[in-house]
């Protein structure tokens, strides 16, 4: 079957593409993104700002359930239009990776339909190959078993 | 000089993830390899040279001929690699689209 969620890292450049087809209509799949209670249910992080307009910013959180920060990330909106596009940086703080640029597309492909377009640029080849390391390294990973706890109480 | 070579550069590339897709199904000859591509023959030799280095592909002499063939325990270790940063995302997004439909529901 083929993936639904693709990853493409070609050699050489400091860019990866995520793309991901929804079975949901573009509207609602932007506003996943864009209403603070929405973006909290599906990341599973705390949305400590979230001010989706040109030139706003967010930060979001993750905490244990003693209040302690597993991970913080916190990012620029540089421009916003309403169901078709977010360009904004993405930055872990106190993680020791450097800022990244997030470019999202949201594209509609029938009235139930849509795709989502990530493409994510790195300050260098490098930081995008260690990136790319980083689920089996400490940061991703335990905000991912931290999602996953809070995804697995969902159900 | 052989500089030591990163695997990850080493699947990176497009036609060095074509000789592999190529190299899953059977062994072949570089001769062989070099006849799926329109690039020259020593481009192709140079493509092998850095898979054979990463050790994802293998050289087996069968009588006057060398054939190449997947190291298959590498392979694994490699499709592995970029697999946890695509799940992360999928798992994500799967969640995103289970929110959004409940969403949907509701309003």
């Amino acid at each position: 079957m083929e993936q639904k969620t693709k990853l493409i890292a070609d050699d050489g450049k400091q860019e990866i593409l995520i793309t991901r087809t929804f079975d949901l209509p573009v509207d609602l799949l932007f506003k996943a993104y864009t209403e603070s209670e929405l973006v909290e249910q599906w990341m599973g992080n705390k949305v400590l700002k979230m001010e989706n307009q040109t030139h706003g910013s967010y930060q979001f959180e993750t905490t244990d359930g003693q209040g302690n920060i597993l991970f913080r990330a916190n990012g620029s909106i540089h421009k916003v239009i309403e169901n078709e596009n977010i360009t904004r940086t993405f930055e872990m703080e106190n993680s020791g990776f450097p800022v990244q640029l997030e470019f999202l597309d949201f594209e509609p492909i029938t009235d139930d339909k849509s795709k989502l377009t990530m493409k994510i640029v790195f300050r260098s080849v490098a930081d995008r190959d260690n990136m790319l390391k980083l689920p089996f390294g400490q940061g991703i990973n335990m905000a991912h078993n931290q999602l996953e706890k809070l995804i697995s109480k969902l159900k | 000089m052989n500089l030591r070579r990163d695997v990850f550069q080493a699947i990176a590339d497009p036609t060095r993830r074509t000789i592999l897709l190529l190299l899953a199904t059977q062994s072949m000859t570089a001769g062989v390899i070099a006849s799926n591509f329109d690039t020259a023959r020593p481009t192709v030799s140079k493509h092998l040279q850095i898979l054979t280095e990463c050790e994802l592909i293998k050289q087996e002499q069968q009588g006057r001929e060398i054939y190449y063939q997947l190291n298959a325990d590498k392979m694994k270790e490699v499709a592995d690699f970029l697999e946890p940063f695509r799940k992360l995302w999928d798992d994500r997004f799967n969640q995103l689209e289970q929110v959004m439909k409940s969403y949907q529901l509701k309003y």
